[in-house]
């Protein structure tokens, strides 16, 4: 029986009347931007925002004059993670794509093209960044963290057409960020490069998804909230700070698109790092963390292994990593006092980091056999792996005399990759192909040999790239600091980029084959959304893990 | 499991895990911690920016090919921070100041080295030089594998609206005068011409600025004038003659 509390329809709530005045307000802008842009670029932008904005009032429109979105409040809203979870494969495939474009430009230049002035590395490399951390990484951490508030806290995704107002109005950020940068709009901050207009939208994206996480766990039917909740909660609570902070600017006209940063220089530079190491803290580590002690524990249907761990992993984490900030900025201008404590909080930061890949991995106590049976077992315990892996580089690299040597080079390089590949990448395929089946309602993934295929294909594409940005990175910079017998430097600096070419070379080819691992994941998950099967396999059902009493 | 269980772990139960409000203003406090104890004291801390003659905002030209550094994304793969480092200094010059990048709304230190570091690039190498590289980097480094940028000598420099520009860094503390903005469009086409009207009232605006045609094509205004206008000045404001990187003011 369908009661009236149960039953609604979000015709014309107030939800989506406000969420229609965002949208003409934003219309407008363009429509003015397109017409007052002082810069060339900003008018060609406003036109790709005025559409984006017209095609939502379209919608909007469309849906209430068809009496609205029908809301069943005894059910999850699966549709929404559906849509994530195509969003997630798309983007994964288009960031990884540029990556490995990228990546071939550095072995032979021939390939940014001139004539189209927006291929060349400078304006791709951004492309790519954003494109596999807020594209594809910000996509999964949507779609999973909406997927597991609503099972652990058993009940449907609170906000009416909030939770669509997110999926959407993230997308679009993506297309007018990425789009921006290949038109030359760009702040230039490493992985803040979207300008003025596109981070005030964020920041409205930013704050619905925050109530609307918060407005689940406001309802939710259990007494507590699940660990992996923390983590998402933490993700973003603390990327809303570090976004609005490190994006505050000045525009140079209200339809412009060019701004200058409120800070300068040194204060500039800490400023950014404080941020963008806390991207991957926060972001990349926090988030997908939230993955781990849900995805983890669901799949070999184990309890975590210790929830005393997961409190203390979960607050040092979270204290520590915002410290480490300046040990991107070892030996600059920034006062040496700050790059201690920077260097200081970076190696503790390696404490809490293993705590985490302790609970993870010991979470498979009793369950060992299912890494040689369940492929999909095995990419989440190999990107634990990975974690702990890069978390321990990365305290390694953050020491002064080690950075000395490391800084500016590609090791660096190959370091955020063995934790971008192999702990982001992986968790999130791993936790996609939990996913799929769920939400489809299939008895699995349409081929297990795929799986092992795709995991197999990108891990041998993971040890390439890694090892060759070791060699290159170490290489470089020993290079740079030789000095021959006669106490002159022995190398010029472009001899060091000639010695790099074949690590160049094989790099690339190790992206090549991720990204080929990825395509075949995107064409396993096709062929189950198409498969006719359609009863659940009960061992991996998706009832939340109990938290161990 | 359920017996070793402590005050903490009660406690945490107890207030973070029923309360989700608790838990986020709990997150909102740890998470704040760091970037209050680093990054605000290098807003009052006196010793934090070194004290140094010659430096001075960029000129209108030089900071409109500042935008084009940007827009092109060479931070991606050169860096403008020169480390105290022995092979450093030899290879690019005195390391780098806090104080050289005071007027950098946003920093460029960059974060790689994929070619080489360019804070001292300034006067390093002749207009001309630029000018090839620019147009083919492997013309002048064959092994370069950076990418073209002949659109630059062909693109005419977007200039009307540059007041505009130094308003808004006058807004977040570079200390342009009301004249610089006033007189910013012509600043460019007198920074253009080594002959120009007011070239007296441009280098007392702009001390030290250099006057030329960077881009070899005195009939044009391009974004290769700005470019090369910006990169010569780059590392070559301060005056190291009277830098006392001894004296108590600079030590850090």
């Amino acid at each position: 029986m369908q009661s009236p509390q149960t039953l609604t329809r979000s015709g014309l709530d107030f939800s989506t009347v406000i969420v229609l005045l965002i949208t003409v307000l934003g219309a407008l802008w363009a429509l003015f931007a397109a017409a007052f842009a002082p810069d060339a670029a900003m008018k060609g932008q406003s036109w790709l925002i005025l559409g984006g904005f017209l095609t939502g009032i379209f919608l909007l429109v469309g849906s209430m004059t068809s009496g609205g979105v029908e809301t069943d409040e005894r059910e999850y809203n699966e549709n929404l993670i559906k849509a994530g979870v195509i969003a997630s494969l798309f983007w994964a495939a288009a960031g990884l794509l540029v990556g490995v474009i990228i990546a071939f430009q550095l072995a032979f230049p021939i390939l940014n093209i001139e004539d189209w002035g927006f291929t060349s590395f400078g304006r791709l490399r951004p492309l790519h960044t954003s494109a596999v951390i807020f594209a594809f990484g910000g996509n999964v951490l949507i779609a999973t963290s909406f997927y597991v508030v609503q099972r652990t806290c058993r009940t449907r995704i609170a906000g009416g057409i909030w939770p669509w107002f997110v999926f959407w109005g993230y997308q679009f950020f993506i297309v007018m960020a990425a789009s921006g940068y290949l038109v030359g709009i760009t702040q230039s901050k490493e992985y803040a490069e979207p300008e003025w207009y596109a981070d005030i939208w964020l920041t409205l994206i930013w704050v619905a998804y925050l109530l609307v996480f918060l407005g689940t766990l406001w309802k939710r039917k259990e007494p507590h909230i699940y660990v992996a909740n923390w983590f998402y909660l933490a993700f973003i609570v603390t990327v809303a700070m570090l976004h609005i902070i490190n994006n505050l600017a000045v525009p140079v006209s209200f339809f412009g698109s060019r701004s200058y940063s409120l800070f300068a220089g040194v204060q500039d530079a800490l400023t950014q790092w404080w941020y963008g190491h806390n991207a991957v803290g926060f972001f990349l580590t926090a988030g997908f963390l939230g993955i781990m002690y849900y995805f983890i524990p669901k799949r070999v249907n184990r309890p975590i292994y210790s929830y005393r761990l997961s409190i203390i992993h979960f607050w040092s984490l979270i204290f520590i990593y915002i410290w480490a900030g300046p040990h991107h900025l070892h030996y600059t201008a920034l006062p040496e006092w700050a790059q201690t404590l920077g260097m200081a909080f970076s190696i503790m930061l390696w404490m809490p980091s293993w705590g985490g890949m302790i609970n993870g991995l010991m979470t498979l106590s009793g369950a060992w056999d299912k890494l040689r049976t369940d492929p999909v077992v095995r990419m989440l315990v190999i990107s634990v792996a990975f974690y702990g892996m890069s978390t321990f580089e990365g305290p390694v690299m953050s020491i002064r005399a080690v950075n000395a040597l490391s800084h500016y080079t590609d090791w660096t390089v190959g370091h955020v990759h063995s934790g971008a590949l192999g702990w982001v990448g992986f968790v999130s395929f791993g936790a996609i192909y939990c996913l799929v089946p769920w939400l489809w309602k299939k008895a699995g993934m349409y081929s297990k040999a795929l799986i092992d295929w795709h995991f197999w294909i990108a891990t041998f594409g993971i040890l390439l790239y890694i090892t060759s940005m070791w060699v290159a990175g170490i290489m470089q910079g020993l290079m740079w600091r030789a000095y021959n017998s006669l106490g002159f430097l022995e190398y010029s600096f472009v001899e060091t980029v000639e010695a790099m070419h074949i690590s160049y070379i094989i790099r690339a080819v190790g992206g090549l084959l991720y990204l080929a691992g990825a395509l075949i994941m995107i064409y396993n998950v096709y062929r189950t959304i198409r498969s006719e099967v359609t009863e659940v396999d009960e061992s991996v059902s998706p009832q939340p893990a109990q938290i161990p009493a | 499991m359920s017996k070793g269980k402590g005050l903490w772990s009660e406690l945490h139960k107890k207030l973070f895990e029923r309360n989700s409000l608790i838990l986020t203003v709990g997150i909102l406090v740890t998470v704040s911690i760091g970037g209050i104890v680093e990054i605000a004291p290098l807003f009052y801390l006196d010793s934090t920016i070194e004290e140094v003659d010659g430096m001075r905002p960029y000129t209108p030209l030089e900071q409109l090919g500042r935008d084009i550094y940007v827009r092109e994304g060479c931070y991606n793969c050169h860096s403008q921070m020169i480390r105290p480092l022995r092979d450093e200094v030899e290879r690019y010059g005195h390391y780098s100041l806090a104080a050289e990048s005071m007027y950098d709304h946003p920093f460029q230190w960059g974060s790689k080295r994929t070619g080489p570091d360019l804070a001292r690039v300034g006067g390093k190498y002749s207009d001309e030089w630029h000018r090839d590289h620019m147009r083919d980097p492997r013309s002048v480094v064959p092994e370069s594998i950076m990418p073209a940028y002949a659109f630059l000598a062909e693109s005419t420099l977007a200039y009307d609206n540059v007041a505009a520009h130094l308003r808004a860094l006058r807004a977040v503390g570079v200390p342009y005068s009301d004249e610089m903005i006033e007189t910013a469009v012509a600043d460019i086409a007198t920074q253009l011409d080594p002959y120009a009207s007011d070239y007296d009232g441009f280098l007392a605006r702009y001390p030290g600025a250099t006057l030329r045609d960077f881009d070899g094509n005195p009939d044009r205004v391009t974004e290769l004038d700005a470019m090369v206008a910006y990169l010569q000045v780059l590392g070559t404001m301060v005056d190291f003659s009277t830098y006392e990187a001894e004296a108590d003011q600079n030590l850090r």
